[in-house]
């Protein structure tokens, strides 16, 4: 078990890497950076001379060449150094310690809404198929599947406002400080976003469920006389969980999408509106360090998502 | 052992399944009985409603589609069709208990063996966890599985299908029901290893009382091990009796067809085995008459508009054959 | 076709996408203003005769704006999802069929595009080419071409090994009518079914792309960055400038979903769960 974990992260560098190439390249070859971002005004006309451009360059160590640039990059990251922000000059691992507990308090609170809201949901209307419950249940996931987390979350705020004067708070507070007050910031964005992806875990759990109840040993679990719940609890949930897993580990993609534009809506200051913000200024070591953790968190939720599978199946063995 | 009271009595077994909006029936007017101790086969090839006829008796078609429409089953004088869901539940496994055609598919992949046994001793029997562990390694070893402490511990898939249909074997027994459904036990499974299946299957069956269905397509396996046969046709029962007057004296020509068609050691192997002409009628689209009219050696007229009536007479004690085609051979 | 309607959802978004079809091309008949011209007289104004929807902050009508919305959403996801399943079936092609080292390269740049959630990975090109219609249609596009590349590679390589391929390549044939006659026409289904998939995801991204402010330029009416207003004035909320384009959103990203779902039940019922966007 140790091995394999070993050897899936020691396979996922190679892929990091690519990652970070990506990212570096896109960020430098492509037309727009920082210093034209820096030099112009908003109509696009400099407002330095080609002499400052040339300064402001040699500071932030942009006349360097390319792959120069890069093996910089990467040393520091080994070295566990995010570099500065190009315009705060304040440390980008500053930034992600001050920011980072907050959107990971969103991401995992609607992790937990999206399953516990998903996964009965599915239950009963598996087991309830066809009935005025299956419908009922299924026509809300069609619904909870199109509607964009940040627009729930701007119904929310909305609402909030107008009928609760409420105000959103101007700075955030980490949930082991005040974690009532905490969760007051961060339960509208969760659950904005966490619903939407219990309309997927719902509906995988369904197909699933649905799919398992036609295995021979449920029949077999029915020729012994065991009662209909415990049979579900029994027998077909934990053989119906693993693509429930797999989709939610999928999800992860779509949770941060959601964490970006949830946060821009609510006015949360996490790691999302961070990576806005650094994109519409063009701050490199921003975007570059933030996309690359994000990447990194990806491969390991996939990881722990196939872990989870030899947890669930015995047939499953990682040796 | 045996005698005429009857365990279990079938009488005008009908069971549909709805196919695209239309009722089609599937299981037609089936009647027979069990007496204790009995080992009875069921035989018909694929599709004529064996399986479906097993799954009736436990209370188990898949509903929707399918449904029983009429009939009754009479398990101890008590018409199982008239029993309530949670009834069921008491009868399944403890009063009936059943082993299926796929031992590979049929156990739990997440459950290890222990917890498949003893889940049926924990619901049926009282038993508290450890009594029913220790009676889980006693019903291991009596369907013959080698270090039963070891494993009760062990998931199906480290298991031969062999192996795992000793298991079925064990939990359907471990209730002592009266009454054991083998529904294809053997089909999935290596010569050899059926051969011992079918043996364990009959030792216990004397050494427990416990009275047998036995339903195949394998007409050599009821020659050796069951007492009465019945022979199914496209949902209808078109004989039935002894297995000595079925080998030796078979009345429808659809029951010699299936005698002949049986490769024989005793045989010139060079001749071709005769078949029997014809195929199956489509159920959804068969209308009145005999069912074996389209396939009959002598239709009469009747016969071929179908006018003919079928049901079963007796044409020695205990032979019944269907009247259709007491004269078709 | 009368088969199709049976289904009621199908025909609700069959229903929808109609609708969505002719505002898109008679937006001017349709629209009872204009969408750019501000009206100091009908400042904020809530929904009212007048203005059905209301007005926004410049008096700007909303229902003409919401409408003026469709054209620019369905070209955009339209338009980025033919790129991104184009570059993708080629690409996916190409890779399956011919092996080698081709594609293990083509895994690997994959896996990676992979680990970048599709809306960040338009935020990064957005970055990079600037604002604008066709930039935001790479940048959403771009996000698409890995999992079609890799479903368009998985079918090949089943049909790759079938007999007449087989028969056809030893036979001599050029491998490009190989694929183009027995290879491509089967994997046709399942581009349609992850095509029509892809397309609530595009419309989603986009209108995340013009809510983050960072989609076409801001004065085009889209759905996104009329949101955003309410978000950026978020202590005096306006909700009806915000509440109808959501509403136009989220029924325009139903009628796309559920399509996606009855072709992926039709023509590729294997293909169920595997699909996400």
């Amino acid at each position: 078990m140790y091995k394999y974990i070993f050897r899936r992260i020691s396979l996922s560098i190679p892929t990091l890497i690519g990652v970070s190439i990506l990212i570096f390249f896109f960020m430098r070859i492509l037309p727009g950076d920082v210093v034209d971002a820096m030099v112009t005004d908003e109509t696009g006309a400099l407002v330095f001379t080609d002499a400052q451009v040339e300064s402001i360059e040699e500071s932030l160590g942009l006349n360097r060449p390319l792959h120069i640039q890069y093996l910089g990059w990467m040393k520091d990251v080994v070295a566990g150094d995010l570099g500065y922000s190009f315009w705060t000059k304040i440390s980008v691992g500053e930034h992600v310690r001050r920011r980072a507990p907050m959107t990971l308090e969103i991401a995992v609170l609607s992790l937990i809404i999206s399953w516990i809201i998903g996964l009965p949901v599915g239950i009963l209307a598996a087991i309830n198929r066809n009935s005025l419950r299956d419908y009922i249940s299924r026509g809300i996931v069609i619904l909870f599947l199109a509607i964009p987390s940040f627009y729930a979350a701007l119904g929310f705020l909305i609402f909030f406002v107008l009928v609760f004067t409420w105000r959103p708070p101007v700075e955030v507070i980490f949930f082991w400080q005040n974690p009532i007050q905490s969760l007051y910031v961060a339960l509208p964005a969760a659950v904005a976003i966490g619903t939407g992806m219990a309309a997927v875990v719902a509906r995988m759990a369904r197909s699933s469920i649905l799919e398992v109840i036609r295995e021979d040993y449920v029949r077999t679990a029915k020729s012994k006389g065991l009662t209909k719940r415990t049979i579900i609890n029994r027998h077909v949930l934990k053989n119906a969980l693993i693509p429930v897993v797999t989709i939610s580990g999928l999800q992860f993609g779509n949770l941060l999408s959601g964490v970006i534009a949830v946060e821009a809506a609510l006015s949360i200051p996490g790691l999302g509106v961070l990576l806005a913000q650094g994109l519409a200024d063009r701050d490199w070591m921003i975007i570059q360090n933030l996309v690359l953790i994000f990447a990194f968190l990806f491969i390991l939720i996939n990881l722990l998502v196939d872990i989870s599978y030899s947890l669930i199946d015995p047939r499953i063995r990682y040796d | 052992m045996k005698n005429n009271y009857k365990l279990l009595d079938v009488k005008n077994l009908r069971t549909a399944f709805n196919v695209e909006g239309k009722d089609v029936t599937v299981v037609n007017d089936i009647s027979f009985n069990l007496s204790p101790g009995e080992i009875v086969g069921l035989v018909g090839e694929s599709g004529c409603g064996k399986s479906v006829t097993a799954l009736s008796l436990m209370g188990l078609v898949p509903d929707p589609p399918g449904k029983i429409l009429g009939g009754e089953i009479f398990l101890e004088g008590k018409d199982l069709l008239k029993f309530s869901e949670s009834d069921m539940e008491k009868v399944r496994g403890k009063e009936i208990g059943m082993i299926f055609q796929e031992p590979m598919t049929s156990l739990n992949p997440v459950l290890t063996i222990g917890k498949q046994i003893t889940e049926i001793l924990e619901l049926h029997q009282d038993m508290s966890k450890e009594e029913a562990i220790n009676e889980a390694i006693d019903l291991l070893k009596l369907v013959g599985l080698t270090d039963p402490e070891l494993r009760i511990n062990d998931y199906p898939h480290k298991l031969s299908g062999g192996q795992r249909q000793r298991i079925m074997i064990a939990i359907a027994l471990s209730c002592k029901p009266k009454i054991l459904i083998a529904d294809e036990p053997t089909t999935a499974l290596d010569v050899t290893i059926q051969a011992q299946i079918l043996e364990l299957i009959q030792k216990l069956s004397n050494e427990l009382g416990t009275s047998v269905i036995l339903i195949t397509h394998n007409l050599g396996i009821l020659a050796r091990y069951a007492h009465k046969i019945n022979v199914m046709y496209a949902g209808h029962l078109i004989e039935s009796g002894t297995t000595d007057e079925i080998f030796y004296n078979p009345k429808h020509p659809y029951t010699a067809g299936l005698l002949n068609s049986v490769p024989r050691l005793d045989l010139d192997p060079n001749i071709e085995l005769p078949t029997i002409k014809g195929e199956v009628p489509n159920l959804a689209e068969f209308n009145e008459g005999c069912i074996f009219k389209t396939r009959c050696p002598n239709p009469t007229n009747d016969c071929k508009d179908g006018k003919s009536e079928m049901g079963l007479i007796e044409v020695e004690p205990g032979h019944l054959v269907d009247k259709c085609c007491v004269n078709c051979k | 076709m009368t088969n199709l309607l049976k289904n009621p959802l199908t025909f609700f978004s069959i229903l929808i996408l109609s609708i969505l079809l002719i505002l898109a091309i008679f937006p001017s008949q349709i629209a009872p203003m204009d969408p750019q011209k501000a009206n100091y007289d009908a400042l904020r104004s809530p929904p009212s005769r007048d203005h059905i929807m209301g007005t926004d902050y410049v008096g700007r009508d909303i229902a003409s704006r919401v409408i003026y919305g469709v054209r620019t959403t369905l070209i955009i996801a339209f338009a980025a999802v033919i790129l991104s399943k184009t570059i993708g079936f080629a690409w996916g092609l190409a890779s399956g069929y011919f092996g080698g080292w081709f594609d293990l390269v083509t895994e690997r740049i994959v896996e990676i595009m992979l680990s970048i959630p599709g809306l960040i990975l338009a935020l990064l090109l957005l970055a990079g080419l600037g604002s604008g219609k066709i930039t935001v249609i790479i940048a959403i596009a771009v996000g698409g071409i890995a999992g079609t590349v890799r479903i368009i590679r998985s079918s090949v390589l089943s049909i790759k090994n079938m007999p007449y391929v087989e028969a056809a390549k030893a036979m001599g044939v050029h491998p490009i009518i190989i694929i183009s006659r027995h290879i491509a026409p089967q994997c046709i289904a399942p581009l349609l079914v992850i095509a029509s998939a892809s397309l609530g995801g595009a419309i989603f991204t986009e209108a995340t792309l013009s809510f983050l402010g960072l989609g076409i330029t801001p004065n085009e009416p889209t759905w996104g960055s009329m949101m955003a207003v309410v978000a950026e004035n978020y202590l005096r909320p306006l909700w009806w400038i915000a509440v109808f384009p959501g509403i136009a959103l989220t029924v325009t990203i139903m009628a796309f979903n559920l399509i996606g779902d009855e072709l992926r039940d039709r023509l590729d019922p294997k293909l169920k769960g595997e699909i996400k966007d």
